[in-house]
């Protein structure tokens, strides 16, 4: 394949790489993101979902980079969550006296890499593209760099995240020397049959590595005080896209490079699933602050959609797909609600602060409720779908046994959230709260609207749009 | 017309919501707009599915007015009633301009979001009923935990939030274990079409499985002992409109899902575990028939009655023959009449003295005398004296249980005795005896609004007490059906 080929096929890649190139410089001359600057921004993440969409298809660079539905389904799912924050948390730095004009540049370096990674397909390309997007990350949560706790979740989240990059790398490592090659392909050959113990060992850090990056128990320590430290609207945008990306990233070389040896990691995926189900559940009880409580949420929907992953196959692969992009239009709805309302000029962020909104703010509680209601699973919300289609994947691969705790631990996590319901709905309120900021609002209105009932015609095309990505993603 | 049956509420809510805006300047115009709207719309919803009703053509055992609309992930949007449902939709749209009228008065606070909770209910119950496809009937099941989890924690009494709680994590677990169960029969059968899986023959060892969690779920909606716990507190905290829902439609929910799943599609499983729904069932009858005896407490001590009275359900489902069958069903309507009747005879002592405590009444007759009379109809139908809708629903269950054990039905029977026991001493406590509390001295009779709610309940107690044969009618030809099939399945290879 001649190099223009390749190039060509990386186009979404190219765009975002070089518009985060283009608006530093501009940046370092208008020294702030104007309103202009940031529609430039959220443009070149809109041009690049675009260009996942209409280009062409096939491995670019002797087979580091993958250009097919899977990466493609991915990336416009995890750009256009990325371009939604960038607005929402613009104005909300602004309003604190942190705007900058990086922001909009490590959202677009992030994207980048998380588009790189649902289209790697080599170890090399997989930990590069990882990085990228792990170093934004960091940065990101340590943004409001003049509050101690941002900078310790900015802290915590390098340091732990170094770890599993450690992990991760040393994995790698063991897997090329077993296998000889980093390539999917050549892997595959490897393990062809089943791994041996080596390729067996790397394998295991690996998924342990990416553990540590989706949030699965027990790599989740990070999780709960980086979300409550780092700015809310930052909170929102790697709660969501980033949990995707590792996930199809784990999705494509499970299948691809160790299909063969699914049975020796499904044990490992239904561990880490069942236990990140009853950490999530369990350890949610005990939260006040709504941050940390979404972040243990977040550790249980891990843990389906490992189910998910763990049934293996395009059913599972897809089932995996369709609940990451129902749990992400979820995590940003619930997230911008908290970026759009203050409180005397203070965040809202615990239970208390909560209490009787629906009498004052009855279109926001609403909202609220049903991402709640959506989270317990309850029909007729998404994550009502995103649940069925996980657990009927896993039925359909003899798991019923794990999906059945699964469910549940479900009942469990759902005390939480009827808590935050009754909270807003029953108790008086404390005081008067603060016009919301209108690009939260009209964010947290559109998730919403997609939890119930837009979904339920949504998932007419996004379903048959899932399963191409899932049988490309398991193409071998 | 299944579908505008069921939808219509909803567009009834989405009236209300746009007449918020033009109702008027005050928030008492809006509310008497959304009481007059829900109003009309329950009326609607009761003319159409009476309508529904005599289109009806009896002596057919298949579904009749099937809708179907292919969706996404190989589901499809099934509707349609047979012999066994159409009553229970026809019960539903009964007793919810009921509803809206018992409320009309009583509640004052957030009448917007209380009638959009309602008529929201009102949709998902009806789809319930309907529903021919499993994930479509799970959709409208489950979802009713929204708006009931709703009803009793705003409008409920002093201990609402826990009874709140209580009644939705119970049901969760329960229907949690059926999803389960639900997505398993959808990947072995490859369908999720009801129709389809009655056809349908699971192996004896997968049918254990799936019956038992079915059990999970419908033995908490119905309830049975001893997962009743949670009836008596949310009854006792709900509004009386909501305990009306609860009580007359909401239980009724897990008897008609032993009689849509666990008998025809598990025939063998529920063979198997006969036995063991028997004897929850007496000690349902029984037990909480005692129980309920010893309560100070008017409404819990309905709720308990109630639970008594399912038991009687249970044991006529799953005597697996024709005359239980019928007697089963009758007995969920004519409960589904009664206990809403008996829940609103407490609603309005309770809204004139604002205690539930039987002891802080009595003497009642000789200032209320309407109200003496209803109530004593309504004791009499709920004990199943002949000549009410009460004794035809247990004399026929238990006749048909009579038939398989009849060491069962003789210790059922004497639960009937004890439900008397019961149901007498309230009435003598509440209604005869001396006015011996000063507060009842200015206590006032029925006003024209709780005649007009009770007059329908009065000629459907006794219609149904005189005339049983109304339901038969319906029922008869998806019975014999059912019957035939289990009984085939039964006997066929294992």
């Amino acid at each position: 394949m001649t190099l223009a080929a390749s190039l060509q096929l990386a186009t979404p890649e190219i765009i975002l790489a070089l518009a985060a190139l283009v608006l530093l410089l501009w940046g370092a001359f208008t020294r702030r993101a104007g309103p202009v600057f940031v529609a430039a921004s959220m443009l070149a993440l809109l041009a690049a979902a675009a260009a996942a969409v209409f280009g062409p298809h096939g491995r670019a660079f002797d087979g580091g980079l993958i250009a097919d539905t899977g990466a493609a389904f991915s990336q416009v799912v995890i750009y256009l969550a990325s371009a939604a924050f960038i607005p929402v948390g613009q104005r909300w730095l602004a309003g604190r006296g942190g705007e900058r004009f990086e922001y909009p540049i490590l959202v677009i370096l992030a994207a980048l890499g998380m588009g790189m990674m649902v289209a790697a397909g080599d170890l090399i390309s997989l930990y590069v593209s990882l990085e990228l997007q792990s170093l934004s990350l960091y940065i990101l949560a340590a943004f409001q760099r003049d509050d101690a706790r941002s900078s310790e979740a900015g802290l915590k989240y390098f340091v732990l995240g170094a770890l599993s990059s450690g992990l991760l790398l040393y994995g790698t490592s063991l897997i090329y020397g077993f296998a000889g090659s980093t390539h999917f392909e050549a892997i595959a050959r490897a393990a062809k049959g089943g791994a041996g113990s080596g390729v067996l060992f790397g394998l295991v850090f690996l998924i342990c590595g990416l553990g540590f990056k989706v949030s699965a128990a027990p790599f989740h320590m990070w999780t709960p005080d980086v979300y409550e430290g780092a700015p809310t609207p930052i909170v929102g945008f790697f709660a969501g896209a980033p949990k995707l990306a590792a996930m199809v990233l784990l999705a494509r070389i499970l299948s691809e490079a160790f299909g063969d040896a699914a049975l020796q990691w499904r044990q490992v995926l239904i561990a880490m699933a069942l236990i990140s189900v009853a950490v999530g559940a369990f350890a949610g009880l005990a939260q006040h602050n709504l941050k940390r409580l979404w972040a243990y949420s977040s550790i249980a929907n891990i843990g389906y959609a490992l189910v998910g992953l763990a049934a293996a196959g395009p059913r599972g692969v897809q089932a995996t797909l369709l609940f990451m992009v129902l749990y992400v239009i979820d995590v940003t709805g619930f997230f911008a609600c908290l970026t759009a309302l203050t409180r005397d000029g203070r965040p809202m962020e615990t239970f208390e602060d909560f209490a009787g909104l629906m009498r004052e703010r009855p279109g926001l509680t609403l909202a609220m409720t049903a991402f709640c209601l959506s989270a317990i699973g309850l029909p007729p919300f998404s994550g009502f779908w995103a649940k069925v289609f996980v657990f009927q994947a896993a039925m359909g691969s003899n798991l019923a046994i794990p999906a059945v705790v699964a469910l549940v631990g479900s009942v469990v996590a759902a005390f939480y959230y009827l808590r935050l319901i009754k909270v807003m709905w029953l108790d008086p309120a404390p005081a008067a709260t603060d016009p919301p900021a209108r690009g939260a609002v009209a964010l947290t209105y559109a998730s919403a609207l997609f939890a119930f009932p837009a979904v339920m015609i949504a998932l007419i095309p996004l379903y048959p749009a899932a399963r191409a990505a899932a049988t490309a993603l398991v193409q071998r | 017309m299944l579908s505008l049956i069921t939808f219509l509420p909803m567009l009834g809510v989405g009236a209300i919501l746009l007449t918020r805006q033009f109702a008027g300047p005050t928030q008492a115009d809006r509310d008497a707009a959304a009481r007059v709207i829900a109003l009309a719309v329950t009326v609607a919803v009761f003319a159409l599915s009476v309508l529904l009703v005599v289109a009806f053509k009896t002596g057919v055992s298949g579904f009749q007015f099937t809708e179907d609309a292919a969706w996404f992930a190989g589901l499809h949007y099934r509707m349609g009633v047979d012999g066994i449902s159409v009553l229970f939709v026809l019960l539903t749209a009964f007793l919810l301009p009921l509803c809206v009228i018992a409320s009309w008065r009583v509640i004052t606070d957030r009448v917007v979001e209380y009638m959009i909770a309602f008529l929201v209910l009102e949709t998902l119950v009806i789809g319930v009923f309907c529903a021919l496809d499993l994930i479509v009937f799970y959709l409208f099941f489950e979802g009713q935990l929204i708006p009931m989890f709703l009803i009793i924690g705003i409008w409920g009494g002093q201990n609402r939030v826990y009874a709140a709680f209580k009644f939705f994590l119970y049901t969760l677990l329960g229907s949690v274990l059926m999803l389960a169960a639900i997505l398993a029969m959808i990947v072995i059968a490859h369908t999720s079409s009801i129709p389809a899986l009655l056809a349908y023959h699971f192996s004896p060892g997968v049918q254990t499985w799936l019956w038992l969690a079915f059990l999970a779920s419908f033995a908490v909606k119905l309830p049975m002992w001893p997962v009743h716990t949670w009836l008596p507190d949310a009854h006792v905290e709900a509004p009386t409109a909501g305990s009306v829902i609860l009580a007359g439609i909401l239980l009724k929910m897990g008897g008609y899902g032993f009689l849509r799943f666990s008998l025809p599609m598990f025939p063998n499983a529920s063979v198997q575990f006969t036995p063991l729904i028997f004897a929850l069932s007496v000690i349902a009858i029984v037990y909480t028939s005692l129980v309920a005896f010893r309560q100070t407490d008017f409404k819990k001590l309905i709720a308990y009655s109630s639970v008594a009275h399912m038991g009687f359900v249970t044991l006529g489902i799953f005597s697996g023959n024709a005359l239980g069958e019928q007697g089963a069903i009758f007995q969920m309507l004519s409960h589904g009449v009664i206990s809403s009747a008996l829940f609103l005879c407490v609603g309005v002592v309770y809204d004139r003295m604002h205690t539930r405590e039987i002891a802080a009444y009595g003497g009642l007759v000789g200032r209320m005398p309407i109200y003496a009379a209803v109530f004593m109809l309504f004791t009499m139908g709920n004990v199943g004296l002949p000549g009410t809708s009460g004794f035809i629903g247990e004399i026929t269950s238990l006749t048909g249980a009579y038939a398989v054990s009849t060491w069962t039905v003789f210790v059922a029977t004497s639960g009937v005795i004890f439900s008397v026991l019961y149901a007498l001493t309230v009435y003598k406590n509440v209604v005869f005896g001396q006015l011996a509390n000063p507060a009842l001295a200015g206590i006032l009779d029925l006003e024209r609004r709780e005649v007009l709610i009770f007059a329908p309940l009065i000629i459907a107690t006794l219609a149904l007490g005189l005339q049983p044969g109304l339901v038969f009618h319906f029922t008869g030809a998806s019975v014999d059906h059912l019957v035939a099939a289990f009984q085939a399945a039964r006997e066929g290879p294992r």
